[in-house]
């Protein structure tokens, strides 16, 4: 029984490995926040919540696959949450009725087993009732699919079957083991065999063939002879009660299972509520395969800022299909960060099957998406963190391909600027000559304009707006780079209007 | 000839049999460690006879080498020798805890596994040997006999009756049904398997691998009460076959051929010895089997002494090699040079490289001719505390005139800074005594000294000196090399440089 809402063909794994550098995504990206709104509090589905955020899917038709669960998960939100909530009692039951699983007699074993199935055999029956009177209202492959597989192999007859065998399993008159003769003679491969009920008649039973019996019987008081036949007896079930312990283990695993790729919907629904509060607006984002080079949105917004402050924030639009670098100057607390924030945000979202902080969004699908950021701490060391950065850098490069996205953002600064420009020009045009899509937000002058003269068909120049009065609009146009970067009206701002 | 000792080509070049004292010489050349080292985890097979018993002849050497020779090279040979022996030791194992079992059917069963193994080592290794296109003397008799021995009625006998017994014994099954505490024994009739059942019922939610719940049992090779009176039910299910294990039991109680036996044990030997050195092959170390003669003209390229050798692989060190070579009148090394520089490895290297070879070992080195000595004699400066020097200085006279009393002209000598807490001049003056007496016993001779003096003692003397490396005169090389002993040479070079000879002094020391 598989539950497949993830993936097409198989269950997500929470073990996945991360990318390396998850922790500069975080960070840089500032993704917590957006963790944060999903999770509301909630430590499994804030893990739930990032592993999938974080593994990028390389894969359009899952992408796709996603975004039609997640429309039904926002056409039915209450009957999603009571799916959530019935998976998560039944692996809290189950937890509650065995303790000691882990016994050395398989005896105790074979009884945990059987109560832990008792559990989750009523859950089991729950949890189909509860899709039959509300299958029709889902549209997406995934829950149809899953439904219908639920109905289908949990029928009344085999969960009928299982309580017949456990009832068997649990007292029984006596036990049947088969042995053969192992090294030196002693008894070796006990196997629990099943009995034969044959119903006879006395007649019948005079005329059977007589088979040879042989009677030992331990005497009453002899206590080591009672435990060696209680061993014995352990020998016999010992691999019945592990077929138990572990189909418990499976059934627990499959309401886990459902557990972790609902809580990723979960967290989706989450999402949707507290932006809808703020008025903020979603759309499903349109991808496109990796090979192609899209970049076209319109009202895209940085969701961890409107997360965190609040409110409706600015937006931007930006056409730019067919490109593949953008660089982007202009004045400071000019929206470049938030700008760049919004590109890496947007990407991740859209390739884990999330609907996108904007009104229209179309990329590429990237198969890396890489951050390389100023490094704030250890700025005396300017050296040292020029080597840093580079040493990062270079770690990229280890593992980037054509098809990966890069988000600059004020590279190479920790040495002079004729340095920093040169170093970020012969990286960055070997990355824009590789096809890689390159953001680069940058003081680097030189540089910047280095490129602009550069003339080059697939590259795109964005500046921070700034009206004639000083007033900065957070929106970014296209434009030539200009020379300054405006720090004279922050200082102005900061030192002089305060 | 009949094949008897894969160890010595004739039964009396077995000199000392049972000897289990270590010879004299042992310690000083750590020549015990390297034993003990070679036939640890082999305790069994009592190997250290043959470690302190060295060869009596140069045929006794040769078919010694030649067997040696054969398994280093053929890894097939050897690997297929290893594994009989192996099987051996299974068997012997085997018999030890039939003989300790109570239970009767138990005791049998261990019995006749014995004896399957040892009827599989027999056949394994005739069919190998017979594939094997072989040269040694040795081998070649030990395949002749083997091969008689395959095809003798008591061994084939022997075993077309163990494999029927197995068969039956292994198509045996029987059910019991347990209820409260009686047991019913009886043919299993075919019931299904419930763990089979009840994966199949829960195989729709088998996802992946899940934790293993099977407990596992302690099992003792003895059986309890319980298992006992189980397992002689089910002999009475099938009388047939228990009444013929009884009777194989109680007829085959001779069944091992004592030539095979002693075999598997002296083979133990070779396999010891060549599994030792490969530690060394692997790092790349050469070996060699030596030329064994009277003639006192010897040399050993790219020697090296095997305890220390073995305990620097351990640590991933590198290990220096050392040539020697004496051409007439050439008979007595003496080694001077720096402390710490190799000397006493040398003079070790030289003892081992000897008293190997008298083994029939093959030996560090590429290319060597060693001298058949009767006697080995080491004199090294022991570390006992003995109050006052001149007992000491009493003690060393008396051993080495000991040691010249019993040596005859083909003995060899190893001395390791003898006299050393004595005066110079003492020293000097007994020192070049003892050197006449040794030269005119022609002896082969290393000698360890800081007596320069002796180097140079007259043409039988051969001088050779710890090396040190010319841009650091601090690193020593561990290289021994021929050189004139002028034992200056070093100390200049520490002086020059810690800058403190005279044209450094000059310049330094501002007026």
């Amino acid at each position: 029984m598989k539950v497949f809402l993830l993936y097409k063909n198989r269950n997500f794994n929470l073990q996945v490995k991360l990318p390396l550098n998850e922790k500069d995504l975080i960070q840089d990206l500032g993704l917590n926040a957006l963790f944060d709104a999903m999770a509301m509090g909630d430590e499994f589905l804030f893990e739930v919540a990032k592993k999938i955020v974080l593994t990028s899917e390389n894969d359009l038709d899952t992408i796709l696959y996603r975004q039609d669960i997640l429309r039904d998960c926002l056409k039915n939100p209450g009957l999603i949450r009571d799916i959530y909530t019935l998976a998560s009692e039944a692996i809290e039951k189950e937890k509650k009725a065995h303790f000691g699983f882990f016994s050395k007699y398989p005896s105790s074993i074979l009884y945990n087993s059987i109560e832990a199935l008792e559990v989750f055999l009523a859950m089991l029956k729950k949890l189909r009732m509860l899709i039959a009177e509300h299958e029709t209202k889902f549209q997406s492959e995934g829950f149809v699919a899953l439904f219908t597989m639920l109905k289908k192999e949990l029928s009344d007859e085999y969960l009928a079957v299982i309580q017949t065998h456990l009832n068997e399993l649990k007292i029984r008159d006596g036990l049947l083991i088969s042995a053969k003769l192992g090294k030196g003679n002693k008894g070796t491969n006990y196997t629990l065999r099943k009995q034969e009920y044959r119903k006879q008649s006395w007649i019948q039973r005079i005329f059977e063939k007589k088979v040879p019996v042989y009677v030992y019987r331990i005497p009453d008081r002899d206590e080591n002879g009672l435990r060696a036949l209680s061993e014995l007896r352990d020998r016999g079930i010992n691999t019945v009660a592990n077929a138990l312990a572990q189909s418990v283990d499976h059934i627990r695993n499959f309401f886990i299972t459902l557990l972790t790729e609902l809580a990723f919907y979960i967290g989706c629904l989450n999402l949707y509520e507290q932006l809808t509060e703020i008025g903020e607006h979603i759309s499903f984002p349109l991808p496109f395969v990796s090979s192609e080079r899209r970049h076209s949105f319109k009202g895209l917004y940085d969701v961890c800022l409107a997360l965190n402050i609040k409110q409706k924030i600015i937006d931007n639009d930006l056409n730019a299909d067919h490109k593949n670098l953008f660089i982007i100057t202009g004045a400071n607390q000019g929206g470049k960060s938030t700008f760049l924030r919004s590109i890496g945000l947007a990407q991740l979202m859209m390739q884990c099957g999330m609907f996108v902080p904007a009104q229209m969004f179309s990329s590429n699908i990237c198969e890396g998406i890489y951050t390389v950021y100023k490094r704030e701490e250890d700025i005396t060391m300017r050296s040292g963190k020029l080597d840093e950065e580079l040493s990062r850098m270079n770690s990229i490069v280890d593992n980037i391909t054509s098809n990966s996205l890069l988000l600059f953002n004020e590279p190479f600064t920790a040495t002079n600027e004729r340095e920093g420009s040169e170093i970020a020009r012969q990286i960055i045009s070997a990355l824009y000559e590789k096809r890689i899509k390159v953001f680069v937000v940058t003081h680097l002058y030189s540089f910047a304009h280095n490129m602009y003269e550069g003339k080059m068909d697939n590259a795109v120049f964005l500046r921070a707006e700034r009206r004639a009065d000083g007033e900065r609009t957070f929106k970014l146009r296209e434009g030539e780079p200009l020379q300054t970067s405006f720090g004279e009206d922050l200082y102005n701002r900061i030192f002089v209007d305060t | 000839m009949i094949f008897q000792s894969i160890l010595f080509e004739k039964p009396e070049d077995f000199l000392d049999k049972g000897i289990l004292e270590a010879p004299d010489f042992f310690v000083d050349l750590n020549l015990d460690q390297i034993v003990d080292t070679i036939i640890a985890g082999r305790e069994e097979y009592n190997l250290k006879p043959f470690f302190y018993s060295p060869l009596p002849t140069i045929e006794a050497i040769k078919y010694r080498q030649e067997v040696m020779h054969e398994l280093e090279e053929n890894k097939i040979l050897f690997e297929s020798i290893k594994s009989f022996t192996e099987k051996m030791h299974t068997m012997r194992e085997h018999l030890a805890r039939a003989d300790k079992l109570r239970n009767k059917y138990q005791k049998e069963r261990w019995f006749l596994d014995a004896v399957e193994i040892y009827c599989d080592a027999v056949n394994s290794i005739v069919a190998d040997l017979d594939l094997t296109d072989l040269r040694s003397c040795g081998l070649l008799r030990l395949r002749e006999y083997m091969k008689n021995y395959a095809q003798s009625t008591t061994f084939t006998m022997l075993l077309a009756e163990t494999k029927k017994l197995q068969t039956d014994l292994s198509t045996i099954e029987y059910s019991l049904m347990i209820k409260n505490n009686t047991v019913e024994v009886r043919h299993y009739a075919s019931e299904a398997d419930y763990s089979a059942i009840i994966e199949d019922i829960f195989a729709k939610f088998k996802q992946d691998a899940v934790k293993d719940y099977k407990v596992k049992f302690y099992d003792q090779i003895e059986m309890n009460n319980v298992e006992e009176n189980i397992l002689n039910l089910v002999a009475q299910l099938y009388p047939d076959i228990f009444l013929n294990l009884d009777n194989y039991y109680s007829k085959n109680g001779t069944y091992a051929d004592q030539t095979i036996m002693t075999f598997s044990r002296e083979i133990q030997f070779y396999i010891a010895y060549l599994e030792y050195i490969e530690i060394f092959k692997q790092a790349g170390l050469p070996f060699c089997y030596p030329e064994i003669g009277q003639d006192k003209n010897i040399y050993d390229y790219e020697g090296f002494d095997l305890a220390l050798a073995y305990k620097v692989i351990d640590k991933n060190g590198s290990i220096v090699c050392n040539d020697f070579y004496l051409k007439a009148p050439e008979r007595i090394i003496v080694v001077s040079g720096p402390n710490q520089g190799g000397k006493t490895t040398f003079a070790r290297m030289f003892g081992q490289l000897h008293y190997l070879a008298s083994l029939g070992c093959p030996i560090p080195g590429r290319e060597a001719k060693l001298f058949l000595f009767d006697r080995l004699f080491t004199h090294f400066e022991r570390e006992e505390t003995i109050q006052n020097i001149s007992g000491k200085l009493e003690d060393d006279l008396i051993r080495i005139y000991n040691i010249l009393n019993q040596a005859t002209t083909n003995s060899i000598i190893i001395m390791n800074e003898i006299f050393a807490s004595t005066t110079l001049q003492d020293a000097l003056f007994l020192s070049k005594k003892i050197m006449e007496k040794i030269s005119q016993m022609d002896l082969v001779c290393v000698w360890v000294t800081f007596l320069v003096e002796l180097a140079s003692f007259n043409n039988k003397t051969v001088s050779m000196v710890a090396e040190t490396a010319p841009e650091n005169p601090t690193r020593r090389t561990f290289k021994i090399i021929k050189k004139n002993a002028d034992g200056l040479s070093y100390a200049i070079s520490i002086a020059q440089k810690y800058r403190l000879t005279y044209d450094h002094l000059i310049k330094r020391i501002r007026s």
